[in-house]
Order: C-alpha cells, then sequence, then structure tokens
C-alpha cells in the first residue's frame, strides 16, 4: 500500500499490525454492514499516520473492498493520507494531528456512560504523541470522571518521527506516570495476540479507573531492515525494498 | 520596472532547503541566533543549522504549544529564537501562545513554519495549511511573508532576522521554479513589479510561488494582446498599500492568487486595502471555503485553480467586470 502510495509511514503500522488484527477481529462488537449502529465498540485512532494497519482492517472486517486499498493517498480517494471521518465508513474520527485522539475517545466515554449506553471506546495513541501537553489534560480528564469504559492502547515504539523517543523527549518512567496519573496500567507484549486479549479482558473488570494498556511493539516489525530504526517512521520503500519486506512478510506467515 | 526577460529557472528549487542553508548564515553572523523545533528536524530542514551548531538547537519534541511559549521566553532574555515547525501545527495549535506570549508580548520570535498550502500533496487535509496567512495576519506586532521562491526565502530569513518584531514566515512543501536572483531586490514590506506590458488592462497579484504562474499568466495574455501589470506581494502584513492601489489605478481591476484559504488571506488584504483607497473589480484566485486532500501536488492545485490558465480566465473576467 505505501509502497504503491509512494509516500506514508510503515514502521508504526507494521509494529501494531498484531493489536489491531485482535481488535478487529476478535475483540470489537462492530457490523460493517451498518457503521452507524449506535451500539458498536468505538475504536479511535489518534496517531492517524498510521492509518495503513487501520485501512487493512476496515477492508477485511468488510467496510470496504480490498482492492482500494492500492488507493491510499490517490486523488480522489477515499482512503486519504491521514484517515477522514467524512470519507470512508468505519473511520471514527479524523486524525493526523497529534495529541487530540484521547480527549475525543473520553468525549465519546463520557456521552455513553450519561446515556447508560454499554459500548466501549478504545483510543489506540502512541509514544510520540505524549509530547503533546493536551494528551495529558486528557489522561487527567479520564481518571477524573472515572472513564472505565474507556481503554487506550499505547504503541509503545521507542521512535518518532526525528528519532529514538528517548532521545527526542523523554518519557520513562512511563508506567510510573500513568499510575500518579490515577490510571489503570497493564503493560504487555504487542507482538502477542494473548497478552493483548487478555489486556483487553483485564480492562473489562476494572471499575475504578480508565485502563492505559502500553504495548511494547517493534516499529517495522517483521521487515529486518525497517525494525527499530526511526527513519522509517514516515519513508515509503521503493520497488526492491517493498520486495524484499513481502518476501519476509509472507515468510513470517507460514 | 518593465521586464520581460525575466529568466525561468528550468530545475525546481525547495524553499525548504534555502531556509536551512539560510539559517546556517544567520548562525554564522549572529552568535544570538538559537532554533527549536517540535519534532520534525529534517522536514523543516533545520538538521542543517543543528549539525553545524549542536549546542545552539533544540527540540522540544511534538509539543508545538511549548515551542512558541519556550521561544518567548529565550527573546525575553535577548536570544534571537527561530522556531519550525508544519504550519498546520505552528501557528495552527499554538496560536494564542503566539498571541499572548509573542505577539502582546512583543519579542522578537521568528516562526517559520513549512507545509503551508494545498502543494503539501498526499498527506492530505489535516496537513495542508489553508488559514495561517488568515491567523498570523490578524495579529498585531506581527509581520507576515511568503516567499516565491528559494532565493527570495534566503533574503527574507536574513531580513527577518535583522528585524525586532515577531515574523512569520510560511513556506511550501513543493519545490518551485526559482525565478529571482541574488540582485533581486527584496525589502519587508516592499511589494516588487515583476512584469509591467504597456498600457496594461490588468493587475496580477501574488503571494508565495503562485507568483511565477502569474508571470506565465501574462506572458499568455500578452501573446493575446492583452498586457497586464504583475506584482509579487511577498509580504502579505505590512500590505504595501501604495504599490496595491497604484497598480490598481493603472489597470482599473485585479486578479490575486494564494496558495491559501480566499477568507481572510491575501486577496482579503488586497480587498480592504482597494475598497478602502480605490475600488476596482477584483477577481480571487485561493481555496474557496474547502478543506483539501490527497493527492499530487499538481492535481490539487489544478483542481483548486491555482494554475496559469485559470489566472488567465480569471483576468479576462475581471477586465469585463470594468465594463460593467
Ligand atoms: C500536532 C502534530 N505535530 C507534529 C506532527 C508531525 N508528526 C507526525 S508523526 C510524528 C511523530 C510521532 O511519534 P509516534 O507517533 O510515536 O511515531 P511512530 O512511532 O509511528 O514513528 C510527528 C512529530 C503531527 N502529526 N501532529
Ligand atoms: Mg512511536
Amino acid at each position: 500500500m505505501i509502497s504503491k502510495a509512494g509516500s506514508g509511514h510503515p514502521a508504526g503500522s507494521l509494529g501494531m499490525v498484531e493489536v489491531f488484527v485482535t481488535l478487529y477481529f476478535d475483540i470489537l462488537n462492530h457490523d460493517p454492514k451498518n457503521p452507524d449502529w449506535p451500539m458498536r465498540d468505538r475504536l479511535i485512532l489518534s496517531n492517524g499516520h498510521i492509518c495503513p494497519v487501520l485501512y487493512a482492517c476496515l477492508a477485511h472486517s468488510g467496510y470496504f473492498s480490498p482492492k482500494q486499498l492500492s488507493s491510499l493517498r490517490k486523488f480522489g480517494s477515499p482512503l486519504q493520507g491521514h484517515p477522514e471521518r467524512t470519507k470512508l465508513s468505519g473511520v471514527e474520527i479524523t486524525s493526523g494531528p497529534l495529541g487530540s485522539g484521547l480527549a475525543q475517545a473520553a468525549g465519546i466515554a463520557l456521552a455513553a456512560k450519561m446515556d447508560g449506553m454499554r459500548f466501549r471506546v478504545f483510543a489506540i495513541t502512541s509514544d510520540g504523541e505524549h509530547n503533546e501537553g493536551s494528551h495529558w489534560e486528557a489522561i487527567m480528564f479520564a481518571s477524573k470522571y472515572r472513564l472505565t469504559n474507556l481503554t487506550q492502547i499505547i504503541d509503545r515504539n521507542k521512535i518518532q518521527l526525528s528519532g529514538n523517543t528517548e532521545d527526542i523527549m523523554p518519557i520513562e518512567p512511563f508506567v510510573e506516570k500513568y499510575k500518579s496519573f490515577n490510571w489503570h496500567v497493564i503493560e504487555i507484549n504487542g507482538h502477542d495476540f494473548d497478552e493483548i486479549k487478555d489486556a483487553i479482558s483485564q480492562a473489562r473488570n476494572e471499575y475504578q479507573a480508565p485502563t492505559a494498556i502500553i504495548a511494547n511493539t517493534i516499529p517495522g516489525k517483521g521487515v529486518s531492515f525497517m525494525e527499530n530504526r526511526y527513519e522509517w517512521h514516515g519513508k515509503a520503500p521503493n520497488k526492491i525494498e517493498t520486495k524484499k519486506a513481502l518476501k519476509e512478510l509472507v515468510s513470517h506467515d507460514k | 520596472m518593465i521586464n520581460k526577460t525575466i529568466k525561468l529557472s528550468k530545475k525546481l528549487n525547495s524553499c525548504r532547503d534555502a531556509f536551512g542553508k539560510a539559517l546556517i548564515e544567520a548562525g554564522e553572523k549572529d552568535q544570538n541566533v538559537v532554533v527549536l523545533t517540535a519534532d520534525l528536524e529534517e522536514s523543516t530542514r533545520v538538521h542543517y543549522f543543528k549539525n553545524r551548531f549542536p549546542e545552539r538547537f533544540f527540540d522540544v519534541g511534538v509539543s508545538e504549544q511549548a515551542l512558541a511559549a519556550i521561544a518567548s521566553g529565550l527573546a525575553n532574555y535577548g536570544k534571537t529564537p527561530v522556531i519550525t515547525s508544519f504550519a498546520t501545527f505552528s501557528p495552527g495549535r499554538n496560536w494564542e501562545q503566539i498571541r499572548t506570549t509573542i505577539c502582546i508580548n512583543k519579542v522578537p520570535v521568528k516562526i517559520v513554519s513549512t507545509h503551508a498550502g494545498i502543494n503539501v500533496g498526499e498527506d492530505g487535509a489535516t496537513h495542508q495549511a489553508l488559514e495561517d496567512i488568515a491567523l498570523m495576519r490578524v495579529l498585531p506586532n506581527m509581520v507576515v511573508i511568503s516567499p516565491s521562491d528559494a532565493e527570495e526565502t534566503r533574503k527574507a530569513i536574513c531580513a527577518a532576522l535583522k528585524t525586532k518584531t515577531p515574523v512569520y514566515i510560511r513556506l511550501p512543501r513543493y519545490e518551485t521554479k526559482m525565478y529571482t536572483t541574488p540582485r533581486t531586490p527584496f525589502e519587508i514590506g516592499k511589494a516588487v513589479c515583476l512584469w509591467q506590458g504597456k498600457d496594461p488592462k490588468v493587475a496580477i497579484m501574488a503571494a508565495g510561488p503562485s507568483a511565477v504562474k502569474a508571470l506565465k499568466a501574462a506572458q499568455t495574455l500578452s501573446k493575446n494582446g492583452i498586457e497586464s501589470l504583475v506584482l509579487n506581494n511577498h509580504t502579505i502584513k505590512p500590505i504595501d498599500q501604495e504599490a496595491i492601489v497604484n497598480a490598481a489605478k493603472l489597470t482599473g481591476c485585479v486578479v490575486t492568487i494564494e496558495d491559501h484559504q480566499i477568507k481572510g488571506g491575501f486577496g482579503s488584504a488586497v480587498a480592504e486595502t482597494l475598497s478602502e483607497l480605490f475600488p476596482v473589480p477584483i477577481e480571487f484566485i485561493g481555496i474557496n471555503d474547502s478543506f483539501g486532500e490527497s493527492g499530487k501536488p499538481k492535481e490539487l492545485l489544478t483542481k483548486f485553480g491555482l494554475t496559469a490558465e485559470n489566472i488567465v480566465e480569471k483576468a479576462l473576467k475581471a477586465i469585463k467586470r470594468k465594463m460593467i
């Protein structure tokens, strides 16, 4: 997808494949044929630049034809470079500009609580966007109003755009920060399907606080030359690189 | 100035690169210059400065609001900070910090933002700043510059660093044709007449890289027997009232073009000036009250009418309106 588009964000997208697959094919209560169903669980993607993984899951769940995936970022395509709520069914919010997704998820979770709606809200966020003050404002809000129907899954891949997170803006000790902001925190291996599922069910059974699942991931997972390299945050692979990457990814599947 | 011999470079040049290199020039001349970015080191080309002057370079992380306020503090002390990000985030996200901590405080922070306009392309609406001129030109104490090519970018940076006021400079993402030379005059607040035919019938006023398209349109018009006048309004605030009014008096109608929303942008600044001082028909080219979308820069510029062909069309329309 990204290769055909000629631009985009492969590292974060590849690192979050297991989390998205678990959510879309195992957890979310949703109906692709009825995307506006009021009782659906909401998946709110805050770090919109990893939308290739969102689009792939939406397509394979049945929101639109997987054939459309190759139109990513092209003129006239509903698959915008950053996801837009009004252009593609299944996309809950427009995102790309970082630090605003958790607050929107909190707003939806609050409204659901007010009306006694039982669906859950999952906010996918990134480590890099924890640099934004607005993200922390939402963190405080969610714990103040005990939004237990809100689960945040954080892509802790230790990279951001210009470098490694601990060089650009250190966020450790990360778990302790969430604890001191009165969140329920679970740290997992973000590539382990069982750990992902288990953490989400723990979040479901938490009745005191919102839950943050810190998913430790490897950016560029599955493609040797991309893994753990921030240089692949926002760069499309060329033809040769794409061939190599696809070969590696297919061989993992076997 | 009558100039029919302006040469367009064949090669495309990057305003962003010119900016990055100008910063090194500035840093060498002035120890006080410090550069900050919000996790966009390479995209805004400040990595050149970082490599040359690591002790005067700071990455605040993805936090544009702090970026503006920290720079205000540095300037308050006496440093000359240059802050960079994409225009949607700075001045988009941090507008109030710019208003209060930079403009009301009246400290000389230089805000340089890349990825301004629909030319951003594939990243789509969220990343295409189409409102930044409006946001910045409404602020008292702020100077707003939209350079039209790479060489002019270099001059704008040097000139901005010499002033004692806040300055906002918007730069495109895509590469543009160069048509100015190191000898082309540049003064903040002074529009440049790029072209003036004999007895011109329409004035084309451009801000930013659209100036090149205005020149192409002037050539086409001239071939069809319609002479025009082309102004490069690199400074949007303070707007060059004298040049605008003189051009309107000479031609009797105006076309404006910018890679920005029509509402509140450069064209609006021209309209404010002329409606007060010398009302004439004006045709506006820019984004007409919509957001952008993904696509190749060329595809988007064509869809939204930022082309020489559209300038010609609008020029004919403006001329017609004079007769009514
Ligand atoms: C408000 C805002 N500022 C700047 C950017 C530009 N930007 C896009 S991604 C990114 C890095 C974010 O880090 P992370 O989400 O951890 O990136 P990844 O792990 O996917 O590489 C930045 C600075 C943005 N999208 N939004
Ligand atoms: Mg990251």
